[in-house]
């Protein structure tokens, strides 16, 4: 797609003989702007992404609620999270007396710049990914574990009591979490033996559609996964950290305006980043879910990969709100025991006993040989 | 048996499965939110809101200014001067009700002996400026005026109960 591109560009800048100068300054820097157009066309979706999950989640709790959510902003309250952007905005930024002003700007970006830069190896479709790296699974991992510096630094920085040991609460419980996220892929690059995302996703492609995905051998480690994602994305029912009737904000107290939209960005960002994850993991991806069935297989083959992933991916947020609507919070005694006691131990048992599946003849869901 | 029963349980999740059935459920029903102000709640005829001065039906104005309402008033919100009127009756001068100091209670209109000050169903009226919620007395007379009818069919609800 890019050579047909470039040859587009290069017969149109023909066409006006004189441009041949200004396409020679181009050229050589071409991979760098193609790069930059990429990376536009995942963040601006994303951007649009965020502002209406905020919107989804209002509604959607709302109607769990038994009542309704914006209604009145734009019709259906669409344009509410345009509006609050615009408030958020307006907001003045305070920062606190004697704060260490470069780490009180920094956080929030080091928190957002992560939850962002995951996005790169994540495929959207067979071929259409950023940056399609041989060990994407790691990245995703390291990318992530990053993101809670900038918890830690928002804490340091604020110069307050409450915010740091939110910060420390925050942190602990998002790092006690990757643990069992971590075990949890074990087991899915145990099932299709490599750590790219692509291959990943390709690995669980068969004739048997939805039952070559991972969710159905590896199914512990699905709800694990899921489980360690809310966990650790600090959402409800995980949510002590920003409690907003407890602790107020956590770790984010001190921000006002664009500094805490910013952090408020960045946690709707990994929301939709653990769904992308957890649809490419272990829903399929951008697979069909009736590939190879009788009659709907074919009826259902026309429909384009990246509409599939958006569905899943749809699925996985409506559950991240739907588990917002029901559950209590816990306690952070609570939190640190299902990580550490309940979910490590789970997960370790799971990889040995898929390590044993996968060496007798019951085992099905072998990659196929591209 | 029991212990084997609970612990597939809680591996299965079976009570965070059942809860979220329950809010699954509840997402479907029908909401209960009432769409102010296209739809409004049902008002009671009682319903204490914004004052009026009553007149007779002759035109005449009801109240006489034996100020029982200001010395029932816990809020101290009414005030009263009062003066000789050219036929020889006492009539109000200057009665005004700050709005603001109110809390709508009620007493007045229980204390008043002619039934001159009550409180209308209206809850929808605003200030746009710092003295907008102070009712003097041509405003009251006005509202009294304006909603006689009303406040006829009110009274007349509330009689067999007073």
């Amino acid at each position: 797609m890019e050579a047909q591109l470039l040859h587009f560009f290069q017969w149109f800048w023909d066409l006006f003989g004189l441009w041949n100068v200004v396409w020679s300054f181009v050229q050589p820097v071409w991979p760098l702007i193609w790069t930059l157009i990429k990376i536009v066309v995942i963040v601006a979706p994303l951007m649009i992404g965020v502002a209406y999950l905020t919107y989804a989640e209002r509604k959607i709790l709302a109607y769990m609620q038994v009542r309704v959510g914006p209604n009145r902003v734009g019709p259906y309250g669409l344009l509410q999270p345009i509006v609050d952007g615009v408030k958020l905005l307006f907001k003045e930024i305070i920062v606190p007396i004697r704060a260490n002003k470069f780490l009180f700007v920094l956080a929030p970006a080091l928190v957002f710049a992560t939850a962002l830069a995951a996005w790169a190896v994540v495929p959207f479709s067979d071929g259409m990914v950023l940056a399609n790296l041989n060990a994407g699974l790691l990245f995703i991992l390291a990318m992530t574990s990053v993101g809670v510096y900038g918890v830690i630094i928002a804490g340091w920085s604020s110069n307050s009591k409450y915010a740091f040991l939110g910060a420390m609460r925050a942190a602990a419980q998002m790092v006690s979490y990757e643990l069992p996220m971590g075990f949890a892929l074990v087991c899915v690059l145990l099932a299709a033996q490599s750590m790219n995302l692509t291959d990943i996703v390709l690995g669980q492609q068969s004739n048997a559609g939805m039952f070559g995905w991972y969710f159905i051998p590896l199914f512990p480690m699905f709800v694990v996964y899921f489980i360690a994602g809310v966990a650790e994305t600090n959402r409800a029912p995980f949510d002590m950290a920003e409690g907003e009737s407890e602790i107020v904000a956590g770790f984010h107290v001190e921000y006002s305006g664009m500094g805490f939209a910013i952090f408020f960005l960045a946690e709707y960002a990994n929301m939709i980043l653990i769904a992308a994850l957890t649809s490419l993991f272990f829903l399929g991806g951008w697979l069909n879910p009736f590939h190879g069935w009788p009659l709907l297989g074919a009826m259902s083959d026309f429909v384009p990969g990246l509409v599939w992933l958006l569905g899943k991916m749809f699925f996985v947020l409506f559950m991240f709100l739907w588990f917002r609507a029901t559950f209590p919070r816990y306690r952070y005694d609570q939190v640190m025991r299902l990580g550490w006691k309940i979910l490590i131990p789970l997960t370790l048992v799971w990889v040995v006993i898929i390590a044993a599946w996968m060496q007798t003849p019951y085992w099905l869901w072998s990659p196929e040989p591209r | 048996m029991q212990k084997i029963t609970h612990l597939i349980k809680s591996f299965m999740l079976w009570e965070l499965l059942k809860g979220m059935a329950v809010t699954g459920r509840y997402m479907f029903a029908r909401n209960i939110t009432v769409h102010f102000p296209e739809e409004k709640t049902p008002q009671s005829f009682r319903f204490r809101g914004l004052h009026a001065q009553r007149r007779y039906a002759n035109g005449e104005e009801r109240c006489i200014g034996c100020k029982l309402c200001e010395a029932v008033c816990p809020a101290l919100a009414i005030k009263i001067e009062t003066e000789e009127r050219a036929d020889g009756t006492r009539r109000t001068t200057l009665y005004d009700i700050d709005l603001v100091k109110c809390i709508f209670c009620g007493f007045c209109e229980e204390a008043c002996p002619v039934d001159a000050i009550v409180e209308t169903r209206i809850l929808e009226y605003h200030g746009e400026s710092r003295g907008d919620l102070y009712y003097t007395k041509e405003m009251l007379l006005a509202v009294g005026d304006k909603y006689e009818a009303q406040i006829a069919k009110d009274r007349a609800a509330d009689a067999p109960y007073r």
